[in-house]
């Protein structure tokens, strides 16, 4: 297998909340994008998903900080580069597309401005070049091109989503991160979407990270799905592995309460209990308390990921494998 | 609705505004005692019964006040016909135009001062928030806020003329008075120094709080994170797309103070003896001289509302969202 | 803010709007035991020995504020003018609260073309210069010659010019709570208007009402010292700001006399300080509405990101 493009090891981020306390957002969380792969970042809401975006773009609010970790990509460490350096990568080589796209565009700047705006940044091209490919990058996601002189408050939720996609690739990265890209919006342009980057990453060779709750979504598109839960990685491996032989007890159980055409109705079980306060954790496993398996270590001793199979792993005790070492 | 219609619905209410405005100048100047005939040929005149009857006649002063004198006096406002001044004993419409100038000069100065300084410190305050810049200049709102007009004006003009040497009235020296103001300007500019400042410091700490507060929400806003997102540098996600939108708000104000800086001016003109539309307002008020007091108010109460009416369309061109509504 | 034990611990953690109730108390208290704190009447002339008043002495040992143009004590016609700024601009901020609440109140309660009409009504009174307005209402109600004092007539104009913000205020609130169940169930088993609003409007936006009333009341003493210093307040019972009138028109100014311009104006700025940060904390406080959001951002986010929010 080639190099990563993206390697995550050991990533701890922490908050500063009102009145002094420190919220433990990240806690030694470990993943790999390769090129032109797409892997799917789910967990349920506040589980650390969009945390770890920022945190891998150096995007956190002034309150927090990055305590520790490595973020490596094309094996340069990005948390070692300095502001000016870090704002070459954004966008150029990895871009976001965000959630709820109503207020992710300047509602007084005309979308092809933005997008345009975006590609000079950058000085890849001069401004004639560029206002060409706002045309080029808009055609793509199918917006048409006399749409550009339009304000976002003219597009409708799905292509205003579309022109997030479309300002994300404006500078070719090599990785796109999207942040519950179809959530605000309605099942049939949920599907355009999903298909429309679907088409996009075949098209440009793009490694996409797609930030999610939705698991449905994960299995259609996704070769490797990492779990996270309470800040930490839960689980894992390839999409095979996750669907097919889950290991980590919080997996199982958001498999199982996920609605399936194949079962029937009444096996649909939620999982009791909420996802604990960031600046309150529990001690040893971050899940025990809803955890239906637990044992007495899990209740003093934070697993570690171990490796269960190859690519695969999970941070749980009951799990038989070899410690990790993640490199 | 559409712009033209919001546009439309403007222009209706600020008529009816201004309709209002003369229905109130016309019904208060009635109440107000003097016999019109006397508005129209000044208080000291002698006049014998039957040429005050005459002039009644003449004037229309014997028909009906509502509508037929109504309309009378609606029509001579509109030709520019605002009556004699019973103190100066001169057209009221001539001596207002006169001395509009200077009002508009002084406002206008200070407005501008106080907008662009409350601007950048309401960006600096928004941007560099809990720091002892953005505290201070809160404080300074607050305290601003609550200071009388008149009386900072007071101290500055003990303070400026005391330590500084300044003028402490007027608009130019008494040797320039008859010249015209732009063959003066540096005389002028030393009488306009005092006047301007306590506008300015007045209406700096609203222009600075809306501002920040404005600031802060944008901050706030998904796009920011986008522009950031994108590579921009925190200067250029400040300028490029915050200040805009942060600065919708500021217009709005600009629009709703124009009210209030009328009635600052009135204060700062009194205190500075500052030859302008709010000193002969309060002349004609001291003075009793109810023809310069009617129009000197209509012509503050129409000018107010025709800006603000400009303001608003002004901002249905700033903010596209408008059109949607 | 359910009782009243949860409202003052609450309020008293509020520096700001403690600083303001100690300011207004002050004031208050200044102005009701004015007879003990003045060595002097306002009225009487200091002589010195030859028995010539004595004009524009500076402060000393026998009087903190010096004397005034006629040799009067300064410091005690600024504490009995405390009574006179706090009385016009109490009472002219309770009409106004009387009148903004009314209005609010019936706008928000009935809707339709009485909203209209009435929100119109304040529009039009907002766009209208306040200063020349009031100037022009006090010189007609003056000529009318009703053989009232100066101060009712200021008390009257402030409270009918001032009402907007708060009937804007109050009228929002009303439309919130018109919504909720309490009030359709008050319908459905027949109450009639004066009861609901009575009975289950009024309790509810009373505290906003106080709050509001408290800034209403120093705007109101800002105006009040304004139409004062014009000339337009009682002479015979000088507020701070015909105070600052009389040391303008008779050039304490250009005799220096500081001590003479300078303590009514502190005192104006004292008791409007006060109540603004007072208004302005209990406003915070009492009104369920006022978002602070965009003044908490990171701390919004991340509360979300801790599991304190909804995602």
């Amino acid at each position: 297998m080639s190099e990563p493009l993206l390697s995550v090891r050991h990533l701890s981020t922490e908050f500063i909340m009102p009145e002094g306390k420190v919220a433990r957002a990240l806690e030694d969380v470990c993943f790999d994008v390769f090129p032109g792969q797409t892997i799917g970042l789910v967990g349920e809401s506040g589980c650390g998903k969009t945390t770890t975006l920022m945190s891998v773009m150096r995007l956190l609010p002034s309150n927090g900080r990055i305590v520790n970790g490595q973020v490596k990509f094309n094996g340069k460490d990005l948390l070692a580069l300095s502001e000016p350096e870090m704002r070459g990568y954004r966008w150029k080589e990895m871009a976001i597309v965000f959630q709820g796209a109503m207020n992710a565009l300047n509602p007084v700047m005309k979308v092809g401005d933005q997008i345009r705006e975006a590609i000079l940044l950058h000085d890849l091209m001069d401004r004639d070049a560029a206002e060409k490919r706002v045309g080029e990058l808009l055609e793509m996601v199918g917006i048409a091109r006399t749409r550009r002189d339009q304000y976002p408050h003219q597009y409708s939720g799905g292509m205003r989503q579309r022109a997030m996609i479309a300002m994300a690739l404006a500078c070719s990265p090599d990785l796109l991160f999207a942040d519950e890209p179809t959530t605000a919006l309605d099942v049939m342009i949920q599907a355009q979407v999903l298909e429309l980057l679907r088409d996009i990453q075949k098209a440009l060779g793009l490694a996409v990270v797609l930030v999610t709750h939705d698991l449905g979504v994960v299995a259609e598109v996704c070769d490797s799905v990492v779990v996270m839960y309470g800040g930490k990685v839960a689980e894992y491996g390839t999409a095979d592995h996750i669907y097919n032989h889950a290991s980590h007890p919080y997996t199982q159980r958001l498999l199982a309460s996920f609605p399936d055409l194949n079962r029937p109705a009444d096996t649909l079980a939620s999982i009791p209990g909420t996802p604990p306060r960031l600046t309150d954790l529990p001690n040893g496993c971050r899940f025990h308390p809803r955890c239906n398996v637990k044992v007495k270590e899990c209740e003093t001793v934070n697993p570690k990921l171990i490796t269960i199979s190859e690519g695969h792993y999970a941070a749980c005790h009951l799990c038989k494998g070899q410690e990790t070492q993640f490199a | 609705m559409s712009r033209r219609d919001y546009l439309l619905r403007k222009l209706g209410f600020s008529l009816m505004t201004v309709l209002i405005v003369l229905v109130i100048n016309f019904v208060l100047f009635r109440i107000l005692p003097g016999d019109p005939v006397r508005a129209v040929i000044g208080r000291n005149v002698r006049i014998s019964p039957q040429v005050q009857q005459a002039l009644r006649v003449q004037f229309g002063l014997d028909k009906p006040v509502f509508p037929d004198q109504f309309i009378d006096t609606l029509g001579q406002w509109a030709q520019g016909n605002l009556g004699i001044s019973w103190s100066q004993r001169q057209p009221v419409a001539n001596i207002l135009i006169a001395k509009l100038g200077n009002t508009l000069l002084l406002i206008g100065l200070g407005q501008i001062l106080s907008i662009f300084f409350g601007v950048i410190l309401g960006l600096l305050a928004g941007w560099k928030r809990k720091t002892p810049i953005d505290v201070g200049a809160l404080t300074f709102s607050l305290i601003a806020w609550a200071t009388p007009t008149f009386w900072l004006g007071i101290i500055l003009l003990a303070a400026g003329s005391t330590w500084l040497g300044l003028p402490t009235g007027g608009i130019v020296s008494p040797a320039n008075v008859s010249k015209p103001l732009y063959t003066v300007i540096p005389d002028v500019a030393r009488h306009l120094a005092l006047p301007t400042l306590t506008l300015t410091i007045l209406y700096l700490g609203e222009y600075m709080l809306i501002m920040r507060s404005s600031i802060l929400e944008v901050l706030n806003e998904d796009y920011i994170l986008t522009a950031k997102a994108k590579g921009m540098s925190h200067w250029q996600v400040l300028m490029r797309h915050a200040l805009k939108n942060a600065m919708l708000p500021v217009v709005t104000l600009i629009a709703l103070n124009l009210g209030f800086t009328v009635s600052g001016a009135i204060y700062i003109e009194a205190v500075f003896s500052y030859d302008g539309l709010g000193k002969l307002f309060q002349d004609a008020l001291t003075k009793q001289d109810y023809p310069l007091l009617q129009g000197a108010f209509l012509l503050l109460a129409v000018s107010v509302i025709l800006a603000n009416m400009l303001a608003d369309i002004l901002y249905t061109y700033l903010d596209p969202r408008v059109k949607a509504n | 803010m359910h009782n009243l034990t949860e409202f003052w611990r609450t309020f008293r953690r509020n520096k700001l709007g403690l600083l303001g109730g100690f300011l207004i108390l002050t004031a208050l208290l200044a102005a009701i035991f004015a007879p003990l704190l003045t060595p002097y009447h306002p009225t009487d002339v200091i002589r010195d020995a030859n028995g010539i008043g004595m004009t524009f002495a500076p402060p000393s040992a026998h009087g903190p504020l010096g004397t005034d143009d006629a040799g009067r004590d300064v410091w005690s016609e600024l504490v009995y003018g405390a009574r006179i700024s706090l009385t016009v601009g109490f009472l002219a901020g309770f009409i106004a609260m009387f009148v903004g609440s009314l209005f609010g109140i019936t706008a928000g309660y009935f809707g339709g073309w009485i909203d209209n009409l009435l929100m119109r009504v304040t529009d039009v009174l907002l766009v209208i210069p306040d200063l020349p307005l009031m100037l022009v209402l006090v010189a007609t109600l003056r000529q009318m010659q009703l053989n009232v004092s100066p101060l009712v007539i200021i008390i009257l104009v402030i409270g009918l010019l001032y009402w907007t913000s708060t009937a804007r205020l109050i009228r929002s609130q009303v439309l919130t709570i018109k919504e909720r169940q309490f009030v359709a169930r008050a319908r459905a088993i027949g109450a009639g208007n004066a009861h609901i609003v009575r009975k289950h409007i009024l309790p509810q936006i009373m505290p906003l009402i106080v709050a509001n009333t408290v800034l209403t009341i120093s705007t109101a003493i800002l105006v009040e010292s304004g139409l004062a210093f014009l000339g337009l307040g009682d002479p015979t019972k000088p507020s701070w700001g015909t105070m600052l009138n009389f040391a303008f028109d008779r050039n304490a100014v250009t005799n220096g006399a500081w001590w003479f311009y300078l303590p009514p104006g502190l005192a104006i700025v004292w008791v409007s300080l006060g109540c603004v940060l007072l208004g302005n904390v209990l406003e915070e406080m009492l009104n369920p509405r006022l978002t602070t959001h965009h003044l908490e951002g990171d701390e919004n986010m991340i509360s979300i990101a801790a599991g304190q929010g909804s995602d």
